[in-house]
């Protein structure tokens, strides 16, 4: 087919360019060019190629150990909280009501804790531990329990998983019970025709039709527990000594705590480069599963 | 396999209380042969549906009984009453092949490994299903899902009736004519009973020995196509059956004629105290000849005429009541008015939609 040609078309784009260049392209490239300088101060800056990269690879340097520890405390964490949250929410989205009022109620309150700002979970869950006016800990505490999580980093590890399973939970729940919803009953009537277990209809059927949303579900929770600042930031401020201290927690103490903006930017373009390249697994992963399914025929 | 007796049975989704009248399926006592096929024909939301749900256990039923081989299995679980069903969109397991979907039934009953693999072989070759044994099953297109579907229901030995459930509306068209031989083969092979339902008159005639047209929630007639088509039992029947359908007309019967617009048409039969209620005389559009007006035939108004290759029919109007005609080979049409010629012994004479029987 003939096209005809006319490159004027590009000044179209051109505002959103200036737009995109403004508030990403220029930051970032900011960022790039931090990453390869030193400074002492005063806007003045040295060439120091690729040397902060170098130091920050390197795991027996003071930066590399730092990003290191934090990096595996991260990825323990992410985990963790994926192994719990996948199957609770699994298992909630199974156990909610089909039909009736019920649906909405339930609908309601798992969305409630979706829609509380990070800074205000980390605050309800730092004063609900605490030992002296926290319920929680005052609780655990007067049954003999000793906990506390500012002096014990097992009690430190606790309380962050648990308030990020009570914050994100519902998501996973949410997807699922979406994935739930659209199986045509034909299947589940046919399962019963052909004597189907229980658990033979969850594998069989719930959780290969659940299969994409599961995997939207674990891509979300990843990304954002492997990102987590705020509410870990707010309860144990990466305490005690540096347990519960993960990537972007690092980060920041490196950027805006000792102003180290040359580490702090090699820093965040690993950081960067390490979610990119997840993303882009998953969305392989994604397309590939979607591209194995025929997908002609639709399930009313 | 099995003989199914219906008793007195009923459905509304209101829950028992509700008045008969709006039960979505009023009260029905019927038997169902063993071995033979039936289709359940119906217009969309009759109650067919709910009546196969009711068979093969899926729904409880609000009153009555059914019993498979005198046995009452009313209180059964779909498990335990040994059906096969196909659901309207096929119903395959995503994760599994061929072989394992049609396992998959014999796995759940703890059938011995040995013997699950010759019963898949044996149906997957029933089915020509065998070269795609070890596909996945979501590769498959949508007619060979439905022989997979279908194959689920067969691999059991002990299966009592398989129910199809508008198992057609998917496939495509050329498609369809060869899977519903296939039924009616595997049918004659396999001496199982079979229910159909369908809102396709064609696949109901074409695959049944016993047609039941429901209407409304209610069995109108049970038969052989044959006799739906020359004998209903009740004007929707004739009106649903055929194409076009049969024509109503309101008319008075007494003796051996009835009087349209003053017009008399001779009948075969007798009939004998029809004053009260609603009188109509039923006649098919193929025993109706169109001729040109004659003072001995009942004048019509032509509409129009439909040229369907083989037969044409006119549509024509008598009064504000529209009829259709056949037009014999070598009318020709002269002007709008012509006169309609009907054959005695076809026309039929209802009353409150059911068919009257004369005496001779």
């Amino acid at each position: 087919m003939d096209k005809t040609v006319n490159q004027k078309a590009w000044f179209l784009v051109l505002p959103v360019f200036a737009v995109v260049a403004f508030s990403a392209i220029l930051p970032l490239m900011t960022v790039v060019n931090y990453s390869v300088q030193d400074t002492f101060g005063n806007n003045q800056f040295f060439w120091n190629g690729v040397g902060w990269f170098k130091e920050l690879l390197d795991p027996t340097s003071d930066l590399g150990g730092r990003f290191f520890a934090s990096l595996w405390r991260n990825l323990f964490f992410s985990t963790v909280i994926l192994l719990i949250e996948v199957p609770l929410g699994i298992l909630i989205a199974l156990s909610m009501p089909r039909e009736g009022w019920q649906v909405a109620a339930c609908l309601v309150i798992l969305a409630l804790p979706l829609l509380i700002p990070w800074n205000v979970v980390g605050t309800i869950w730092q004063i609900f531990g605490r030992g002296d006016i926290g319920l929680l800990g005052y609780a655990l505490n007067s049954i003999g329990v000793n906990y506390n999580y500012v002096a014990n980093d097992i009690d430190a590890w606790v309380t962050v998983i648990v308030m990020d399973v009570w914050h994100w939970t519902s998501l996973v729940a949410l997807l699922c019970y979406a994935g739930l919803k659209s199986i045509p009953d034909a299947y589940y009537q046919a399962a019963q025709i052909d004597g189907a277990s229980r658990w033979a209809v969850f594998t069989a059927i719930q959780l290969p039709k659940m299969h994409r949303v599961l995997l939207i579900a674990v891509l979300l929770r990843f990304m954002d527990s492997f990102m987590i600042y705020t509410e870990p930031f707010v309860v144990t401020g990466g305490g005690p000594g540096n347990s519960t201290t993960f990537v972007s927690i690092e980060l920041v103490k490196i950027a805006l705590g000792q102003f180290d903006l040359g580490k702090a930017a090699a820093l965040s373009l690993v950081y960067n480069l390490i979610i990119l390249i997840v993303c882009w697994v998953f969305y392989t992963v994604m397309t590939n599963a979607g591209a194995a399914r025929p997908r002609k025929q639709g399930t009313a | 396999m099995a003989r199914i007796d219906l008793v007195d049975l009923a459905h509304s989704y209101n829950g028992d209380r509700a008045p008969t009248e709006s039960f979505a399926l009023k009260p029905v006592t019927m038997t169902w042969r063993q071995g033979g096929a039936y289709a359940l024909l119906g217009p969309s939301g009759c109650g067919k549906t709910t009546l196969l749900n009711l068979i093969s256990g899926i729904v409880t039923p609000s009153r009555g009984k059914i019993l498979f081989d005198g046995r009452d299995v009313t209180p059964l679980s779909t498990q335990k009453r040994n059906i096969a069903q196909v659901f309207q969109f096929p119903v395959i397991y995503d994760t599994m092949t061929v072989g394992q979907n049609l396992a998959f039934p014999l796995k759940n009953r703890g059938v011995p490994k040995g013997e699950i693999d010759k019963r898949v072989a044996e149906i997957a070759k029933l089915l020509d299903l065998t070269a795609d044994i070890n596909r996945k099953a979501t590769r498959l297109t949508a007619d060979a899902k439905q022989k997979i579907s279908l194959g689920r229901g067969l691999v059991r030995s002990d299966v009592a009736a398989v129910l199809f459930d508008e198992p057609l509306t998917v496939i495509d068209p050329e498609l369809k004519w060869q899977l519903r031989s296939k039924l009616k083969a595997l049918h004659r092979e396999l001496d199982l009973t079979m229910i159909y339902v369908t809102h396709d008159q064609t696949e109901a005639l074409t695959f049944a020995d016993t047609v039941v047209v429901m209407h409304d929630g209610r069995v109108v007639q049970s038969g052989t196509p044959a006799e739906l088509f020359e004998k209903p039992e009740h004007t929707f029947v004739g009106y649903f059956i055929g194409s076009p359908g049969m024509n109503i007309v309101p008319a008075q019967v007494s003796g051996r004629e009835a009087r349209i617009d003053g017009h008399r048409i001779a009948l075969n039969r007798s009939y004998s105290g029809l004053n009260g209620g609603k009188i109509e005389i039923g006649v098919r559009p193929e025993p109706v000849d169109v001729a040109a007006p004659a003072p001995d035939l009942l004048s019509a108004k032509i509409e129009r005429i439909d040229d369907l290759g083989r037969l044409r029919f006119a549509r024509v109007r008598v009064g504000e009541v529209k009829l259709a005609a056949r037009v014999p080979p070598g009318f020709s049409r002269q002007g709008d008015i012509a006169g309609l010629r009907f054959d005695p012994a076809h026309v039929h004479v209802y009353a409150d939609s059911l068919l009257v029987e004369g005496t001779a």
